[in-house]
Formats: structure tokens, C-alpha cells, sequence
């Protein structure tokens, strides 16, 4: 059976078609005909931002939260252009997101009309894959096919921009079942090489897990997969920012973070370690500090969908190019088969030494009475909220490390942050779309003053649609992570790091018809943390925090794993001037 | 490589030594990419070698199949091993592109380039370029009182050698088309 309609109820009927539920978005002329169809259905929700990055953060934090693809629809011109910082976000850390943009009619396309843009040249190199619709009969193959790419492979974020007249005009719908794609990357390990792992995880002396956000993106059983593959061996397991929650922070086995600033246990276990198994993870130089000191004494294999992700940074002994809980289940399969063998003596020698790193207590910091310290609100935060089905979003910088290092994650998809890319901003719209996604669970925004002050307008979307998301701002007045490297880095001169002008951010929750608590004192802030939970509807919570905390541990640039800087170390000359070069 | 004959604790295949093992020495390889003759393939192929900065020493493009929508991107391009593999494997995952070749390792390729060559000079040295040009195979395809323009084919480094020997004697504008290549044999 063929269906005619306009380009316009396409984009709603693949949508529902490809099972979305919500669009995040913000109209504009050359996308009326769109949102003119989704006035006149009740299938699909239609969430209004307050600017187009925030649209495109909250289908991040949906997809991160859900495994789902995140859809934003936005218009053509700045519309487009103001989504870019939230596709190269989501190319970074690999977030399936589907971006709808409208366009000038095709006519006038390249006349330089009115909020134009070269919408798939500006996105093509934040994109995984981007399409300009020039025939309505082509739309809807390419919607289901865009579905298809985010989320197939390495996810990504992909973008179709969409003429106005393509919208108006009438063409034929066709079906997801229809799609035709050769994009079908391998998911399936080569078996040789899971049994060289096979063989170095059976004489592995000194082994360690390294995981990323792969897992998390491979799904559910992924990281099933993993717990079971950790449990049996009784290997370590570390992972990057990306990845907390795939393995439970309350396991034994569990170090912590690891990387530029984390855990003193992981980033020695990392060191020290003879067989490092790298997991959905790529290496990143936050990850690794200087690449030619970076785990000197190790045999590496490297377990990722993406061939180009393998030897890029680090050249790695066994290379898997496959799908991480398909890979997972056939080596705990060949593992199992071939007797569970582990080197018990040498692993119990290892988890020694572990012990000892462990006992150095890396994340000690020195409380006050007078003034709340970073580390103690997050601290105070984590034992009131983790017995909740909690997510927590961050906004970048010293509160987001602070946030790795002091929240423990249980399960996967509780985590949503900007790894890759670093943007500030990120926090406060992902919320939104992880309390869209789940109405009912606490979803909390880890801020800083100046990253929150990024995208504060989308304060208006929470309270436009009751969304009870907890801002959770630790202000110290101060670009907190800039400031620190200035003082380690830039003798303590203080360039542009600090701003005069805050808001009242009681004042400023108020304004926008929310909740404001202020929270000054360490004795009031249970009492504070506890009003903000209690709460029905959204809260900014302004803790203001010591201003001049430093947050460690810290691997400078330039200096290797085993060469951190702990919370007491003398700073001064921590980093040489080679280091001094790198971000 | 195989990792199991790696002695467990030795540092002879940490990052750092293994870098110097893949190779510092910049190698020359010719790569053909089929891709999806769609709108945009070719800036994609672009972008990612200016966005990551690698070397492009010549690209051609062309479509090689109507009915199968299907172009062929032929490009010559230099770096490390470790670079080529990287290029190899960023091509790879381009949603567009089909499949990926490296000539250069695969055995030995045919490589042809055409070059056009406006000579202009009279007398003794308008016949001893027509005399060279005989010598290259080139063909006459334009010829005035004073001038001729050669057609030459060949692989790129016989296309340099004859530019080095035109320019003596009036060489005035060069086109080159870049270089085609085909692996040898059936497959």
C-alpha cells in the first residue's frame, strides 16, 4: 500500500514509526509545516527549550539516560548553527541523537536568503552522517536510515536538514521495513583474538579492567556481561568518566576512576598493571597522561567497535573489533570453557598492592567547620540520595571531577556528562530531557556558578513542564578548574577566572516561578540537601563553597601515571614548561 | 604479531617502544575508496584528511558505476604506518563509503596519470621538445606556429620526469589529472 502525504506529516510519521515518544525543539518559519503536524496529533511530545543547544543537550541526556535515540527539531539558519555545539558533543562521546533542521525551500538554496545556512557543510565534520532532503519521496527513507546510523555501530549524532518546500509538497511515506542501508558494522569479535585474550587473562599476574562509555552504549548487557566477567576473574576494574556505572561502585573490585584526576589505586594499577583489558574506551589523553610513560610493563588488548578508535593514541598486542556485550559473552564463553583459569597466586600478590594504594586514601581532603568544602556537599549529597534511583547530570570542571570521584554509580545510564568535548552548559538541558525520560526518578544538575550560567534560561522549560530537576550549583564564585591551573600553572595570576557579578540565585529561581534554597553553612546543609529532595518541582540550590579548593588528585600534564599530585603536595613546579603546552 | 609470545613483565612492547617499532619512516601509499556517489562524499573524504591533518598528494574522483551509484576515489597520501592505518581506518567508518583499499599493500597496482603540457619556443628547442615528447610516447593534441600542447600517460613519477625535461625548454602551463590505479591480477 502506498501513502501520500506532505514531507511535513512524514517527519511525524517516521517519527512515531521509529517509536519516538519526544521531541525536544523550538520552532521557526522554515520548520512551521512540521510543528503545524505536530499541533495536530497527541502522539509524540513536543518539549519547547529556550535555545536550540539546550534542545540538542536534552536529547543527549534523554538518549545517555535511556539507550534510546534523542531527537531534536529545530529551524533553519541560526537554528541549525546553534546546534552544533550539542552534535559535536554528542560525535565526542559517541550519544545516538537524531537533528532535524529546516531549511530555505530548494529554490533558494545558495542565495543567500533569509536565515540560511549551509547547514550539512557547517555539520558535516560534528556529524556521524548528515543528509539534505531535496525530494519529499526521499524523506522518510532517509529519517528511518538516519535512526538506522545514530544508533548502529559507534552511535553518534546525526542531522537532516529539511527544505520548506520538501515539507509542503506531497510524496510517498515508506515504512522503516522499507530502509535499505549497507551500513552494517561488525558486532562479532574475531574468535582468534578473544582466545589470545583468553591466554593472557589465564597467566595475567597483574591484570586490570579499563572500561568506557562503550560499554554503556552496547547496552544493558554489556555491562551484565562485564560483572560477571569481573566477578569470575577477580580482576581490578577501572573505568573513565564515560563509563561509570557499568561496573557498581560498591563492588569489591571496583578502584575507582582513573585519569588526569583519578584515583590514586587505578592510576597505579594502571602503571603497574602486566595485562591491561580495554574495554569501549579510546585511549584519551586524560586518560593516559604521557602517552611514551603510559602503562610501560603491559601487554594491551583493546575491545571496540570502532576500527579507527584501535592504535590511534596507544598501539595495543590484541586488537577486537566488535560490539562489546557480544565480544564479552564469547570470551566469558571460551574462558569458561577452558577451565576458568586465573593465576591466583600472582592476583593475590596484585590485589597486595592494591591494598596498600588503596590505603593512601587519595580522595582525603581537609573538612572545615566554618565553610562548606566541595568534596563534603557532594559528600553529604551522595549519603542522602543513594539508596534513590538517582541520575545525575553535570555541567564541566572541578565540580564534575569532585562529582566522579565522591558519587557512586550502580547502574548504567545514571550518569550523563560531557567527557569528550567538555562543554559547559551540558548539565542543566540533559537534566531536563533525563527528567523527561523519567518522570518519576531524581534527577540532579552537579553545577558550577559559571557553567549553570551557560544555559540558566532552560530554567524556564523546567518549570513550563514541571519538571522537579534539582539544580545543584557549588558556587565558589570563581571558573574553579581555570583557577586552579592558573595557580599551579600560570603563577597564580589570575586572568578572567572569577566574575563580580553573580545572581541572586534564590532570586533568580523565584523569577523564573521555581524554587531557590541557599545554603552557606556546613551545619545546615543535610537540612538544606534534604528541603531540595523533598521538593516538588525544580530547585536551584546554591552552595556556596570554598573558593580557593583545589581538586586532587591530579596528574599535570606532560607527567605520567605513577607521578600525582596528591591534596598535600607542594604545587609549585608540578608541571615543567612542556607541560605547560598541553589543555 | 602474535601476543603470545610476548615475555609477560618485559617493557619491550609498552607504548613507548612499539611506537618506534611500527616505523617513523613517512611512506607513500595509494588508497582507493569506493563510496556511495551521493551528495557530500567527497567533502567528507576531504575533511577528514584537513581535519585531522593528513597529507593528500593527489585525490581523483569519479563515478564508476551509474547503476550501482557507486564513484571511486583514488588518493595518494603519505604518513607513518601508524598514520596510514589510522587514515585506513577513519575512511572505513565513513557512513558512505563501502569498502577500502590500500594498493600500496595489497601487491603491486597499476598507477596511470595523464598530463597535458603547453610548450611554446620555436626553433632549435621547439624540435627537441617534439623529439622528447616522441621518446615519452606524448602525444600532439594542440599545435600552433609557436606552440604544441603533449598528452602524456604514464605513472607519476614518468609525468615529473617529463615536465623536468619540457621546462628548458618553454614548459608555459601544466594540468594533471592525478592518478588513477587498479590492482593487479583478477581479484
Amino acid at each position: 500500500m502506498t501513502r501520500e502525504m506532505t514531507g511535513a506529516r512524514m517527519v511525524v510519521q517516521a517519527l512515531k514509526d521509529q517509536g519516538v515518544d519526544v521531541v525536544f525543539g523550538y520552532p521557526g518559519g522554515a520548520v512551521l509545516p512540521i510543528y503545524d503536524e505536530i499541533f495536530q496529533q497527541n502522539d509524540i511530545r513536543h518539549i519547547l527549550v529556550r535555545h536550540e543547544q539546550g534542545a540538542v543537550h536534552a536529547a543527549e541526556g534523554y538518549a545517555r539516560s535511556t539507550g534510546k535515540p534523542g531527537v531534536a527539531l529545530v529551524t533553519s539558519g541560526p537554528g541549525a548553527t546553534n546546534a552544533v555545539t550539542g552534535l559535536t558533543d554528542a560525535l565526542m562521546d559517541s550519544i545516538p541523537i537524531v537533528v532535524m533542521t529546516g531549511q530555505v525551500p530548494t529554490f533558494m538554496i545558495g542565495s543567500d536568503g533569509f536565515q540560511e545556512a549551509d547547514t550539512v557543510g557547517i555539520t558535516r565534520p560534528c556529524t556521524k552522517n548528515n543528509w539534505l532532503v531535496k525530494e519529499t519521496d526521499a524523506l522518510a527513507p532517509t529519517i528511518h536510515e538516519a535512526f538506522h546510523v545514530a544508533t548502529t555501530g559507534r552511535p553518534g549524532p546525526v542531522l537532516i536538514d529539511i527544505p520548506k518546500d520538501v515539507q509542503f509538497a506531497t510524496g510517498r511515506y515508506s515504512e522503516p521495513r522499507e530502509m535499505r542501508t549497507h551500513y552494517k558494522p561488525q558486532v562479532k569479535g574475531d574468535r582468534a583474538a578473544i582466545e589470545a585474550l583468553v591466554s593472557a587473562i589465564e597467566t595475567a599476574q597483574r591484570p586490570v579492567f579499563y572500561t568506557g562509555g562503550g560499554v554503556i552504549n552496547s547496552g544493558p548487557a554489556a555491562s551484565q556481561l562485564l560483572r560477571e566477567l569481573v566477578e569470575a576473574t577477580g580482576f581490578p576494574i577501572t573505568s573513565t568518566l564515560m563509563g561509570l556505572g557499568a561496573y557498581p561502585a560498591s563492588g569489591d573490585k571496583w578502584l575507582g576512576m582513573l585519569g588526569m584526576h583519578g584515583l590514586y589505586e587505578a592510576n597505579m594499577a594502571m602503571h603497574g598493571c602486566d595485562l591491561m583489558i580495554c574495554i569501549g574506551a579510546r585511549f584519551d589523553d586524560r586518560i593516559t597522561g604521557r602517552v611514551d610513560a603510559f602503562s610501560p610493563g603491559s601487554i594491551k588488548a583493546h575491545i571496540d567497535i570502532d576500527a579507527s578508535s584501535i592504535n590511534k593514541v596507544v598501539h595495543v598486542d590484541i586488537p577486537i573489533l566488535g560490539d562489546v556485550a557480544h565480544v564479552l559473552e564469547d570470551l566469558l564463553n571460551v574462558w569458561k570453557s577452558r577451565g576458568r583459569k586465573t593465576d591466583r597466586e600472582g592476583l593475590d600478590e596484585w590485589w597486595a598492592a592494591i591494598t596498600d594504594w588503596r590505603s593512601k586514601k587519595c580522595l582525603s581532603y581537609r573538612n572545615s567547620d566554618t565553610v562548606i568544602k566541595p568534596q563534603y556537599a557532594l559528600e553529604r549529597l551522595e549519603a542522602l540520595t543513594k539508596d534513590r534511583d538517582r541520575y545525575i547530570c553535570t555541567e564541566v570542571g572541578q565540580h564534575q571531577m569532585w562529582a566522579a570521584q565522591f558519587m557512586g554509580f550502580e547502574e548504567p545510564n545514571r550518569w550523563m556528562t560531557s567527557g569528550g568535548l567538555g562543554t559547559m552548559g551540558y548539565g542543566h538541558p540533559a537534566s531536563i530531557g533525563v527528567q523527561i525520560a523519567h518522570p518519576d526518578a531524581l534527577v540532579i544538575n552537579v553545577a558550577g556558578e559559571a557553567s549553570w550560567l551557560m544555559n540558566m534560561q532552560e530554567m524556564g522549560t523546567a518549570v513550563q513542564y514541571r519538571l522537579p530537576v534539582k539544580q545543584f550549583i557549588l558556587n565558589n564564585e570563581r571558573l574553579g578548574m581555570v583557577r586552579q591551573w592558573q595557580e599551579l600553572l600560570h603563577g597564580e595570576r589570575y586572568s578572567q577566572s572569577w566574575s563580580e557579578a553573580l545572581p541572586d540565585f534564590v532570586k533568580l529561581a523565584e523569577a523564573f516561578g521555581a524554587k531557590g534554597i541557599l545554603c552557606t553553612d556546613p551545619k545546615d546543609l543535610d537540612d538544606a540537601i534534604m528541603e531540595m529532595l523533598e521538593y516538588d518541582g525544580p530547585v536551584i540550590f546554591d552552595c556556596l563553597v570554598e573558593k580557593h579548593e583545589n581538586c586532587f588528585p591530579m596528574i599535570p600534564s606532560g607527567k605520567a601515571h605513577n607521578e600525582m599530585l596528591m591534596g598535600d603536595a607542594v604545587t609549585a613546579g608540578a608541571i615543567d614548561a612542556k607541560g605547560s603546552v598541553l589543555v | 604479531m602474535s601476543p603470545l609470545n610476548i615475555e609477560k613483565g618485559s617493557t619491550s612492547h609498552s607504548a613507548y617502544n612499539l611506537r618506534s617499532a611500527y616505523g617513523d619512516a613517512v611512506e607513500r601509499h595509494t588508497l582507493a575508496v569506493l563510496v556511495e556517489n551521493e551528495p557530500g562524499v567527497l567533502a567528507r573524504v576531504i575533511g577528514l584528511f584537513s581535519g585531522r591533518g593528513y597529507n593528500i598528494e593527489s585525490l581523483t574522483v569519479a563515478e564508476v558505476d551509474h547503476q550501482g551509484h557507486r564513484s571511486r576515489i583514488t588518493i595518494v597520501t603519505s604518513g607513518t604506518p601508524q598514520i596510514i592505518e589510522q587514515i585506513k581506518a577513519q575512511l572505513g567508518r565513513i557512513v558512505a563509503v563501502h569498502e577500502v583499499h590500500d594498493l600500496t599493500v595489497e601487491g603491486r597496482a597499476v598507477e596511470r596519470e595523464l598530463g597535458l603540457f603547453k610548450v611554446t619556443g620555436e626553433g632549435d628547442k621547439r624540435i627537441e621538445a617534439l623529439r622528447l615528447a616522441e621518446i615519452f610516447r606524448a602525444n600532439v593534441v594542440d599545435s600552433t606556429l609557436s606552440s604544441f600542447i603533449f598528452e602524456v600517460t604514464g605513472t607519476p613519477e614518468k609525468i615529473d620526469a617529463f615536465a623536468d625535461l619540457m621546462r628548458p625548454l618553454g614548459l608555459v602551463e601544466v594540468a594533471r589529472t592525478g592518478v588513477a590505479a587498479l590492482s593487479r591480477g583478477q581479484s
